[in-house]
């Protein structure tokens, strides 16, 4: 008896992946979980999705930021994304204030305004919840570029459309979880399925303190932050 | 009645919005493409598409399907939660076909990504100064990577 | 990160919208301002400036022929821009792009344009010869009449057709505005004031531009210049620029007085990257001196030589001012860090599709075409054309 995924691959190799059985878009509503006080700012995740979606050197789907707060100013913390993250962060050596880590990414909004912006609907909220852009429709405009508030969408260098995080729609729509929290060697990313009664999700969100970020912008962003410090730009 | 003598010019001036307006219907009916509109304001078909595109990590499921002695070593160790290509990379190529031989890691480089010591880190996570710690011996002389905690002196057998 | 002070997110270091995203505001503008000025003469019947209203109209078309060249430039697929016509998101000010200025080029500049030169017209396409005629004749759409009649009943239309033009204008400039004051992600073009200040830094230019433009084509052409007409120009462009000057002054108090989160980082950004272009060029060099200068000769008497010195110097310093206002609008917005945490810096290169000299070009272009049009269908009184002219 192989696992799902393992089915799911063999439509793949076959050629046919659109035809993997049990997947319809209607049951199923994705967004992350990101639990910060589990990242140790390894950059697993910036690597791997590179690696798994072909991500231009120089622009990001998902990335790391290093937040260094001192005692009370939360308004003025030190931050740092070297490379993304990609190579993890330099050692830090200055004990005072707190240090943590906040991995970033396109955060599938629900009310996206990187959507309501696109003149022509090449990006589009499909409707299993995630933001994706048609690249051969993309007139790389960058309206959306602009419009998004969490700045994680870029022009692609050579493609010449915008380009961002699809959620690995084509491994999530098999049963396989994202590159990012498949890398994740603390379980500080997790896919979650909101129309899923049975996903973690919903027990973690009942017992933990959890924000999106940039909540004032009304944007129903569908990453859920554990433990998210009010420092958090 | 409206006197429409000496207006002739002015139809003539409109008819050329009426014909570019039939010219622009006819090419948008051949342009527009087909599955454009089926789930919203976006080509449907791109949805497919995008979940087409070419797999690069296998997931663990994968790994643990075939690698069974790997998986009983890894599960009772303190990496029972770090999945497999989180240290191998992606493997979806050797997955396909396993005689492609991953490539062979570099404990120096790839321990040291979460272990290596800094005050940003979160204090519960087993982190080291890695110069002070193993006096340039490479990680795996006293640590399994996949079940990495040290066997304590005392303790009969242990996990190998 | 070169470049780059204090923390930006990854994707935002490099600026997406270049100098052609400047021009292009710059230049419907221009188009704008110059049609309300033509306007004036149409709706308010302002006779003073009736000599400018033919040369304000061409100047508009000359401009709005251009003005989509530089989003053309920009695209990273301009061959898919159709689909701005055939797909349109109706959420997006963008997609309203394509059809307003259709609606703008057709069915008021040049249909307007075509109305009031249709005499000419039809008089040039029987006195001409050669390809000229044949251009005529096209544009004559193959109706002859120009009798008294038909004549009045273009004036008639012509005169609502400017009335329907100014709202249309304001929509061809205003939209733009529209699009950078309602990206609530960015808080220095968030603003509902974004369109009106749009508007009116549009008539400011336009009006200059033509004020400008008839003063050097009546040096060129070696005719008397009409006084009462520039000076007039100069009076409205005056009062007009008080207006849009206190527009941008509620904005900036409001913001200071405020001071939201993004206060600080913008304020920073103003007073360090975006130092010369806003605070010297915008506000001193391209606000202040050319009001200063026309209120000069609001108030006082001063020979025509010298007004029309003082029009020049303010008509130029309007250009740079109001070519500044969209610059800080365009690349200000993309200077700092929607973290507000860092700035990065605008890198203009000189030859690419997006460069410097592209622009340059694209600011000329215009120009070029206006020539043109104006040897085409000149805008001056002629001696009255007999039926059969010799031939050119």
């Amino acid at each position: 008896m192989l696992p799902a995924a393992a089915i799911a691959w063999k439509y793949v190799l076959a050629g046919t992946p659109e035809q993997s059985p049990n997947y319809t878009t209607d049951e199923h509503w994705w967004s992350m979980l990101i639990d910060i006080p589990k990242c140790i700012g390894c950059g697993n995740c910036v690597r791997a999705c590179q690696a798994e979606n072909d991500v231009p050197d120089g622009n990001f789907r998902t990335w790391v930021e290093r937040y260094h707060v001192d005692d009370w100013k939360m308004e003025n913390p030190e931050v740092i994304s070297p490379d993304g993250g990609k190579e993890g962060f330099p050692a830090a050596t200055d004990e005072s204030g707190k240090y943590f880590f906040v991995p970033k990414m396109c955060n599938h909004c629900a009310d996206s305004p990187c959507t309501q912006v696109c003149p022509v609907g090449a990006t589009f909220i499909t409707p299993d919840g995630v933001v994706l852009v048609d690249q051969t429709y993309c007139l790389g405009c960058a309206y959306c570029v602009q419009a998004c508030p969490y700045g994680c969408r870029y022009i692609h260098p050579t493609k010449k459309v915008a380009d961002k995080c699809t959620l690995c729609y084509h491994r999530i729509t098999k049963g396989l979880t994202t590159a990012c929290c498949e890398s994740c060697p603390t379980g500080a990313r997790q896919l979650a399925d909101l129309k899923n009664p049975n996903d973690p999700i919903h027990e973690f969100l009942k017992t933990h303190e959890v924000q999106i970020l940039k909540p004032q912008m009304a944007t129903g962003a569908k990453v859920f932050y554990n433990e998210l410090d009010g420092s958090v730009r | 009645m409206i006197n429409l003598k000496d207006t002739g010019h002015l139809f003539r001036f409109a008819l050329l919005f009426v014909i570019a307006f039939v010219v622009f219907l006819i090419i948008r009916h051949f342009v527009v493409p087909k599955s454009f509109g089926e789930y919203g304001h976006y080509r449907g078909a791109a949805i497919t598409e995008i979940a087409a595109r070419p797999i690069h990590f296998a997931g663990h499921e994968a790994c643990e399907a075939c690698h069974i002695d790997v998986l009983d070593v890894k599960k009772t160790g303190k990496h029972a939660g770090v999945h497999c290509e989180a240290c191998h990379g992606p493997l979806a190529d050797h997955a396909n076909d396993p005689s492609i031989v991953p490539a062979k890691l570099d404990t120096a480089v790839l321990c040291v990504r979460c272990h290596a010591a800094s005050a940003a880190k979160p204090k519960g996570f087993p982190q080291v100064a890695a110069a002070d710690h193993s006096n340039g011996l490479p990680c795996e002389t006293c640590h399994q990577p996949h079940s990495p905690g040290l066997v304590p002196a005392t303790a009969p057998g242990g996990a190998k | 990160m070169s470049g780059v002070n204090g923390f930006m997110y990854p994707n935002e270091v490099a600026l997406q919208w270049s100098v052609l995203i400047v021009l292009y505001p710059y230049i419907t503008g221009l188009v704008a301002g110059a049609f309300i000025l033509a306007s004036l003469v149409r709706i308010f019947h302002v006779e003073a400036v009736r000599p400018t209203y033919r040369l304000a109209l061409l100047t508009a078309l000359a401009f709005l022929i251009v003005a989509p060249l530089p989003l053309q430039l920009h695209l990273g697929h301009p061959e898919r821009s159709p689909e701005m016509y055939f797909t349109p998101h109706s959420t997006s000010a963008m997609a309203m792009f394509g059809f307003v200025y259709l609606w703008y080029l057709m069915a008021v500049l040049v249909f307007e344009i075509w109305l009031d030169y249709r005499q000419e017209i039809v008089l040039l396409s029987q006195s001409t010869t050669g390809w000229r005629r044949l251009l005529y004749r096209l544009m004559t759409l193959g109706s002859n009449n120009i009798s008294e009649r038909s004549l009045a009943i273009d004036e008639r239309v012509g005169w609502f057709v400017t009335l329907v033009g100014i709202p249309s204008a304001f929509i061809l400039h205003g939209y733009v505005g529209f699009i950078f004051g309602s990206i609530k992600a960015n808080p220095w073009w968030n603003s509902p004031l974004m369109p009106v200040v749009f508007i009116f830094s549009a008539m400011v230019s336009g009006i200059a531009a033509v004020m400008l433009l008839y003063m050097l084509t009546t040096k060129l052409r070696k005719v008397a210049i009409d006084m009462q007409c520039v000076d007039t120009i100069a009076m409205y462009l005056f009062y007009i620029f008080i207006l849009d000057f206190s527009l941008e002054m509620l904005d900036l108090i409001h913001r200071v007085y405020e001071a939201d989160e993004s206060f600080r980082s913008l304020n920073f950004m103003v007073h360090t990257r975006l130092y010369f272009s806003q605070i010297v060029l915008q506000i001193f060099l391209g606000t202040l001196a050319p009001i200063l200068l026309l209120g000069i000769t609001q108030v006082t008497k001063l020979a025509p030589a010298i007004r029309k010195r003082i029009y020049v110097v303010a008509g130029c310093l309007v250009q740079v001012g109001i070519f500044a206002m969209r610059w800080n609008v365009v690349i200000g917005g993309q200077l700092f860090s929607k973290s507000f945490l860092g700035y990065t810096t605008y890198k203009m290169t000189l030859i690419t599709r997006e460069g410097l000299f592209v622009a340059i070009a694209l600011t000329i272009l215009p120009l070029i075409i206006l020539w043109v049009l104006l040897r085409l269908l000149p805008p001056w009184p002629h001696p009255p054309l007999p039926a059969v002219a010799p031939a050119d």
